[in-house]
């Protein structure tokens, strides 16, 4: 069965509105893109459509309570929400040097996720 | 009295850039003087990424692009006081401030960069008629609290305003396991970057309701739910279209403003269209010596061009202790022409020019196939055509010296021309 799938395009500030059309996942067509970055980028959108995951992981004895942390590559966006289960269990302690990996090969998609910032030693109810 | 060479007022990455750079052209005793607990700014509560694709090339989140400046003020000898709060300045560059160490400190400073960033506007400046409840939060408070502090304000959310912040809030709230209700916008067209309304919002099918607005906040202790209605082409609600959504938290992403009571007290001129101070192209404000750059003189989408424009503040605080300041000839004052809401800086007066000045100007309107055009003295020195232009996207015109050396008179004008205007002229 044919299949008609609407994007917005996020390449340039021109937000093209974009259709794909498919039949049982083979793209048959794709129209309204201004430029070949557009079909590019609904490409990608149809077939492996993928996202930076960033969020934060509490921390004991660190300077603040929380630790942001992003995977090192963007994952299957499908995964997000499984994604931030797992994570949802690990806690670190500091110090945590920026670049850290935190998790490693979450869910098997071979992606870390890594600390993005520095954190020393402190005693966070002080500040609060 | 502490004496310095350069005052910084505000660790974030404008007062960061603009340190590093006063250093590199030799400036000795430099101070940043910040008032959080760390230095980075607003960065630090930004966790997600899309920072830095300009200036490194790649993307990186708040506190990594952060970390990069931080660890470079490190090694240099800028000395930094942190937990400190600036007070006053006056326009002689004395600095009054205060921290729990040191007590009352002052300061006199041969320049100072005011960058101080901003703040948001809240429900009081919206006008938002109803109960007093809790759970009523800015989006950067909010954010604070979730991505600082590990609290999660809310279950059942709804956010009022479609800036990028009040996007990534909405995609922030919905990972960490609470309902948004919805995104509501009083303008036809989101606020933010089309990405974040693509990977912010559509991405979790968070429903955005455009030319939409609250009407009213209901709850007695904690907020048990808001009116919402559809407004007219004048921003008028609807009567008819009212509906009650039900929530415990509503999110506040309704724009933010430079933060510049210090600006004033030290007698500052000031835009009363960016609300912040008005700078000429080498980030120098009206009292001669204090420089300001980032989110204190406009309001900035890309932390890239702050970093870039804190360089030129930090150059010129140096060149202007140095007593090397470019020479100055009566200022050329830079207007807003058409679908132009401002243009910075908003005056120029080298007397010679030897480099590109870059200018920053927010639209008005959204508009298709559009020419920037730059008028002195009526007549078009510089055009330069442009796919698209859109209020949140703000449009970057670097003009070079040749055709500044050409201006005569005392005024430029930008203008964003449509197709229409072209066809008329
Ligand atoms: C929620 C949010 C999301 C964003 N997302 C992006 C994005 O995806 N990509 C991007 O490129 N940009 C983004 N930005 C924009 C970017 O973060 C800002 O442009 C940038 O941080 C502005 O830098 P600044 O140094 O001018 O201000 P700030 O970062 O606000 O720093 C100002 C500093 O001054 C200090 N200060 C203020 N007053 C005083 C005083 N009296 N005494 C002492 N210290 C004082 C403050 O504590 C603060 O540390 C985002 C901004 C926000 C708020």
């Amino acid at each position: 069965m044919k299949r008609s799938h609407n994007f917005t395009c996020i390449v340039c500030p021109m937000s093209c509105q974009i259709e794909l059309i498919e039949e049982d996942d083979k793209i048959l067509e794709v129209r309204g893109n201004g430029c070949k970055r557009g079909e590019e980028y609904v490409t990608e959108e149809f077939t492996n459509p993928v996202r930076m995951l960033t969020t934060t992981i509490p921390v004991q004895e660190g300077r603040i309570a929380m630790l942001p942390v992003r995977s090192e590559r963007p994952v299957p966006k499908n995964l997000l929400r499984r994604c931030m289960k797992e994570l949802s269990k690990v806690r670190v302690k500091a110090p945590v040097r920026c670049g850290d990996i935190i998790y490693e090969n979450i869910l098997d998609t071979g992606v870390s996720i890594i600390s993005s910032r520095d954190l020393s030693i402190g005693n966070y109810s002080e500040f609060r | 009295m502490i004496e310095v060479d350069v005052a910084i007022i505000g660790g974030g990455p404008a007062g960061l850039a603009s340190a590093m750079k006063a250093c590199e052209e030799g400036v000795k005793d430099i101070l940043i003087i910040e008032r959080g607990m760390e230095l980075g700014g607003i960065l630090l509560q930004c966790i997600h990424d899309g920072f830095g694709t300009f200036i490194f090339e790649e993307t990186l989140t708040g506190p990594e692009y952060a970390q990069r400046y931080i660890d470079e003020v490190k090694k240099t000898g800028i000395n930094v006081k942190l937990n400190t709060m600036v007070l006053e300045i006056d326009s002689a560059k004395r600095i009054i401030a205060v921290n729990q160490e040191d007590g009352l400190l002052e300061i006199e400073a041969k320049a100072i960069i005011l960058s101080m960033g901003c703040r948001e506007r809240t429900r009081a400046q919206i006008l938002i008629p109803g109960d007093r409840p809790s759970g009523i939060y800015t989006a950067g408070v909010a954010q604070r609290y979730i991505n600082i502090e590990g609290v999660i304000p809310g279950k059942k959310v709804v956010i009022l305003g479609s800036g990028d912040i009040g996007m990534i809030m909405a995609r922030r709230f919905t990972l960490e396991g609470a309902k948004v209700e919805g995104v509501y916008e009083v303008m036809s067209n989101p606020g933010g970057l089309t990405r974040n309304v693509v990977q912010c919002v559509e991405d979790y099918e968070i429903p955005l309701h455009l030319s939409h607005t609250i009407t009213n906040i209901r709850g007695r202790r904690r907020v048990e739910g808001v009116t919402v209605a559809k407004v007219d082409s004048e921003m008028r609600p609807i009567k008819d279209t009212e509906r009650f959504v039900p929530c415990d938290t509503v999110i506040l992403s309704v724009g933010l403003i430079p933060e510049n009571e210090l600006s004033k007290s030290a007698d500052v001129g000031m835009d009363p269209i960016t609300n912040g101070p008005i700078v000429d192209e080498q980030m120098q404000t009206s009292v001669p010596g204090i420089f300001a750059c980032g989110n204190v003189v406009h309001v900035h989408d890309l932390v890239d061009d702050v970093s870039k424009v804190a360089e030129v503040a930090g150059r010129g605080a140096a060149e202007y202790i140095d007593g090397k300041l470019k020479k100055r000839r009566s200022p050329i004052k830079v207007k807003a022409g058409r679908n132009v809401k401002y243009v910075v800086p908003q005056i120029i007066h080298g007397e010679k020019f030897d480099e590109d000045i870059r200018f920053y100007l927010r639209v008005k309107e959204i508009e298709k196939s559009v020419k920037t055009v730059v008028l002195a003295d009526g007549e078009r020195i510089f055009e330069k055509k442009i796919k698209i232009v859109k209020p949140p996207e703000m449009v970057k015109l670097d003009i070079s010296p040749d055709i500044l050396n050409r201006i005569t008179g005392d005024e430029l004008i930008i203008d964003v021309e449509g197709e229409e205007d072209e066809e008329k002229s």
